[in-house]
């Protein structure tokens, strides 16, 4: 194959840890033809970061490239001396990293460091600022001359990625590899950079190799997949058929434990995949996916599978290809439904407010924010990132103090602004799951402490008590006793998460406040977490606070939404009202972001701009500087109320309920029409 | 009821209790394989050798004076020959070792646990005490150390007792800002708001939750701070507050002897001067091989 852009054939990889050499990649091989974008999926520690580094030849010292090859345009770049690797790193191999932040050196502008790349190839000072200015237009920033004075930090996370990625095809790549690109920004700018990275693809025509571990944006910008698991490729072809007819277990497991389509808690129990990645450099004799897969065999285990012609350029590493999803379930199909009592509403905020002094000027994170939340009820909290969701989870808390005039209430008696002085009836009643459990628990104390502590300090509990009440919170989160004497950092994520979990449960709270807690875990982990939270729900009959940005996990877990922007409330309702429309122009724009794994072209609204600044927010509605259905002149000078435009369903917009149930009919219609013809 | 117990239940080995140990013990391992730390080891473990044993291996009396033989050069009966006095200067050498290796520790530690109390309160409650005391540290760092301390000896006259606690104190404001500035990233972190979450009290919080984990620059920061402790000594001892004048002190017998240089006795002063800059360069190996590890 000479057509093929860049070619990786049985690449083996392992590293050297502690003097025993562990495999990370067991065998690779994929090719990416000229112009195409292939897609590589796979959750963190599958060897997907390797396999582009190996790309790259930017593998870490102890990292030994055991056998296998690595074609450029039919060349082999294993056996290039250090001198054209160089030049072809300069030259024809381009990466885009997550953190655009870390991949711009901070200390030069924007101008000189983008026209550093043009300076490589050998072009001219004058011209290479000329040819930078160029770039940055067609990355789409406006002001490219101003862009250019400034210094990275200066820029927004989207604009950042925008000037990385105007590096990264500044010298018109063969190959661009973009390792997570969007996984860092919102789901509104993240749309716009895919978007651009379509665009400017079509450009250039060069080759893209997109790793993500969000499917979804990969069924939508790539045209083939690679489905990685354990360093091995276990599946492989169009993304579209893949994603819809998936033919290994693996994919199978990833694709169910997506909440998608709209399905809530009450409906069906996300289904998970059991055990964990195989540890680095493990012995796997026969199938790499074995030991966590539901239709394995005697033959799994004995015999490595082959890659397995699925038809139409399709592969699958799996003995029963043909029956990949008739896997068995791992977790049940339904969940018992949680009772949502409605009645005296448990927590109250009324004219919720939150002023932070910043260089003498006001920055209002939260503006009379009025919200109730039922006993037994999930409320989920969504908004761009900035909009003041976690404020309103600190005031809460009260980890941050909210200002004067401000009241908060539980079970109507009323709440202290500053955790310190609420009684201690209430402070167990409040408990919180954070986003990084890292940084949750002490990294310096056992699993039996962290919890053991809770469990004294707020229940008072010492003694064997406690050690029994420890064991019984670790069962009901489904941690293994054995693991009580651990640290935090001998624990995977999603234990430490689970953890994160039975510390907050171990006062028998009333409401328990999540923050964004499965972000940071892989999507098999996630749906555990979320299984686990919906059933802990149901048997405590505790209220969540449920804070993501994550629009389908949200309106799995939630009963109602809140919809935040710049630190008011826009739209506040049941969920199925809140997601099914009519919505606040705000909500529309959030949920028609969001990539689906259906690939349905919904009703395309794209966010201009950025959020504005806090300390300067636009006059009368807030987002009207940005609303896809701006009225006009009332828009500017008047701001809207938060107003019961159904039953139960406020709305902060002046265009009335029904004139927006009829555009938003509208453009779902055309929609529809264009994806059918 | 309907339970979920198939649901992913950690059947696999997730963790491994083992790789922590393992990864502690590749720490002092890596400690032990590194030259310079091991070069800083046998520098330090000869002079506290020197400290514990003293006149048992001192070849002979430090402190016999015998006029006939003063300021005989190196020689078989008087390795690093005689001072002005006729005493032996090995012997002053070994014996001297003590001393400072009890002030200079001593008042190390005192310095470290004073500061780190400091720091750790300071970078918790931030706000009005915090400026206040950072003020203070500030303007107490921009004296020159060793002026601050000839100041105080002066003040209270020297002994061993205002040595370590005159030292302990001068250092005590460089530590606190050290420890300080790793608090103050450690309280950011969620696990000290999970604290005040369950009503713990601060002293709570500020020593059983935040410092164990600021640890790793507390001890680079003693090691380097020990290295500084005896220079201060030494130096003090060589302007004139030796700890008790009776028993031999590298500073004093260098204060002693340096005009004797001139007429060509330069024993007396390049011994014990080697001896204080061996204990140091020692010491100050060891700093950067643990710094270097926490750096990893």
């Amino acid at each position: 194959m000479t057509d093929a852009a860049i070619e990786l054939q049985d690449l083996q990889i392992a590293y050297t840890v502690r003097g025993i050499d562990r495999r990370v990649l067991r065998g690779v091989s994929f090719s990416i033809g000229q112009g195409e974008s292939y897609g590589l999926v796979g959750e963190s520690g599958c060897g997907k970061t390797t396999a582009a580094f190996a790309i790259m030849r930017y593998l870490p010292r102890n990292a030994k490239i055991q056998s296998g090859s690595i074609r450029l345009n039919g060349e082999d770049m294993l056996a290039m001396s250090g001198a054209k690797v160089r030049r072809l790193q300069a030259t024809t191999l381009s990466m885009v990293y997550q953190n655009p932040a870390s991949a711009l050196n901070p200390s030069i502008r924007v101008g000189p460091q983008l026209a550093e790349v043009f300076g490589l190839l050998g072009v001219a000072k004058e011209e290479a600022a000329h040819r930078s200015e160029a770039m940055l237009h067609k990355v789409q920033i406006s002001d490219p001359q101003q862009v250019m004075r400034r210094y990275p930090h200066q820029l927004s996370g989207g604009m950042q990625q925008r000037v990385v990625i105007a590096m990264a095809l500044a010298k018109n790549p063969t190959l661009l590899i973009l390792d997570e690109p969007t996984t860092g920004l919102d789901a509104t700018v993240e749309a716009e950079v895919l978007d651009l990275i379509a665009a400017l693809r079509q450009e250039f025509g060069t080759s893209v190799l997109f790793i993500s571990h969000n499917l979804a944006v990969i069924a939508k910008m790539c045209e083939r997949v690679g489905v990685l698991y354990a360093g091995r490729l276990v599946e492989e072809g169009v993304a579209q058929e893949v994603f819809r007819d998936p033919r290994h277990p693996y994919t199978v497991g990833l694709l169910r434990s997506i909440p998608r389509g709209g399905v809530r808690k009450d409906e069906t129990a996300l289904d998970t995949i059991p055990g964990f990645l195989p540890r680095l450099g493990a012995n796997l004799p026969g199938c790499v996916f074995e030991p966590r897969c539901g239709l394995a065999k005697e033959i799994c285990r004995e015999q490595e599978p082959e890659l397995y012609p699925v038809g139409n350029g399709r592969v699958s590493r799996c003995h029963f290809h043909d029956r990949a999803q008739e896997l068995p379930r791992a977790a049940p199909t339904r969940l018992p439904a949680a009772q949502t009592a409605n009645g005296r509403p448990l927590l109250e905020v009324a004219n919720g407010s939150k002023t932070f002094k910043q260089d003498g000027q006001d920055v209002r994170a939260l503006v009379d924010i009025s919200l109730t939340v039922r006993p037994g009820e999930v409320l989920g909290l969504v908004g761009e990132s900035g909009s003041g969701k976690t404020t309103l989870a600190r005031v809460l808390l009260g980890l941050t103090a909210p200002d004067e005039g401000s009241r908060l209430a539980l079970d109507g008696e009323e709440l202290a602004g500053k955790v310190e002085k609420r009684s201690q009836e209430q402070v167990r009643s409040l408990q919180i799951v954070f986003q990084n459990p890292d940084g949750a628990l002490n990294r310096r104390h056992s699993v039996r402490r962290i919890v053991g502590r809770a469990l004294e300090k707020l229940l008072g509990l010492g003694g064997r008590e406690r050690d029994e009440r420890t064991a019984q919170l670790a069962e009901s989160v489904r941690f293994d006793q054995t693991l009580l004497g651990a640290k935090p950092a001998q624990l995977s994520g999603g234990l430490k998460q689970r953890v994160a979990i039975a510390r907050a449960f171990a006062g028998d709270p009333r409401i328990v406040l999540c923050d964004e807690p499965t972000s940071a875990l892989d999507v098999s982990v996630q749906a555990a977490i979320l299984n686990l939270l919906v059933e802990l729900q149901t048997q405590k009959g505790v209220s969540y606070v449920f804070i993501s940005h994550d629009l389908g996990v949200v309106r799995y877990i939630s009963d109602r939404i809140a919809v935040m922007y710049l630190g008011r409330l826009q739209e506040v309702g049941d969920a199925e009202t809140v997601f099914g429309g009519p919505h606040h122009p705000y909500t529309e724009a959030l949920l028609s972001a969001v990539p689906t794994l259906e690939g349905e072209d919904r009703t395309r609204i794209r966010l201009e701009g950025e959020i504005p600044s806090a300390a300067n927010p636009p006059s009368g509605c807030v987002f009207h500087t940005r609303c896809p259905r701006f009225l006009g002149e009332i828009c500017v000078q008047e701001e809207p109320p938060l107003a019961e435009v159904e039953p139960g369903h406020l709305m902060r917009c002046h265009i009335p309920v029904d004139e927006l149930r009829r555009l938003q009919g509208e453009a779902r219609a055309v929609a529809q029409s264009k994806t059918t013809t | 009821m309907t339970t979920i117990d198939d649901q992913a239940a950690p059947i696999a080995i997730p963790i491994r209790p083992d790789e922590t140990k393992a990864e502690r013990n590749e720490r002092l391992r890596l400690l032990a394989r590194s030259p310079t730390f091991l070069l800083g080891s046998i520098l330090v473990g000869v002079w506290i050798v020197c400290a514990i044993l003293g006149n048992l291996i001192a070849p002979h009396d430090p402190v016999a004076p015998d006029i006939l033989s003063k300021f005989e050069g190196p020689s078989g009966a008087h390795l690093f020959g005689t001072d002005k006095l006729g005493q032996d200067v090995l012997s002053r050498v070994i014996v001297g070792a003590r001393s400072i290796l009890v002030v200079a520790p001593l008042a190390t530690i005192l310095g470290t646990v004073l500061g780190t109390t400091i720091g750790l309160v300071t970078g918790y409650y931030r706000g009005f005490v915090d400026e206040a005391t950072m003020r203070v540290v500030d303007a107490v760092l921009a004296i020159p150390l060793i002026i601050t301390a000839l100041l105080a000896v002066t003040a209270v006259g020297p002994s061993r007792k205002t040595l370590v606690l005159v030292i302990g104190f001068v250092f005590t404001p460089i530590i606190a800002k050290t420890v300080r500035a790793a608090v103050l990233g450690e309280a950011q972190l969620e696990y000290v708001q999970a604290a005040r979450l369950r009503n713990e009290r601060g002293p709570y919080v500020m020593f059983v939750e935040i410092l164990p984990n600021v640890t790793g620059p507390i001890i680079v920061e003693f090691t380097v701070r020990l290295g500084y402790a005896i220079f201060t000594v030494a130096t003090l001892a060589f302007l004139g507050f030796a700890a008790d004048p009776t028993i031999p002190d590298w500073g004093q017998d260098i204060s002693t002897h340096y005009q004797s240089i001139n007429a060509g006795y330069w024993w007396p002063v390049l011994f014990p001067s080697l001896a204080i800059a061996t204990l140091i360069v020692g010491i100050n190996l060891i700093a950067d091989a643990i710094a270097q590890l926490f750096e990893r």
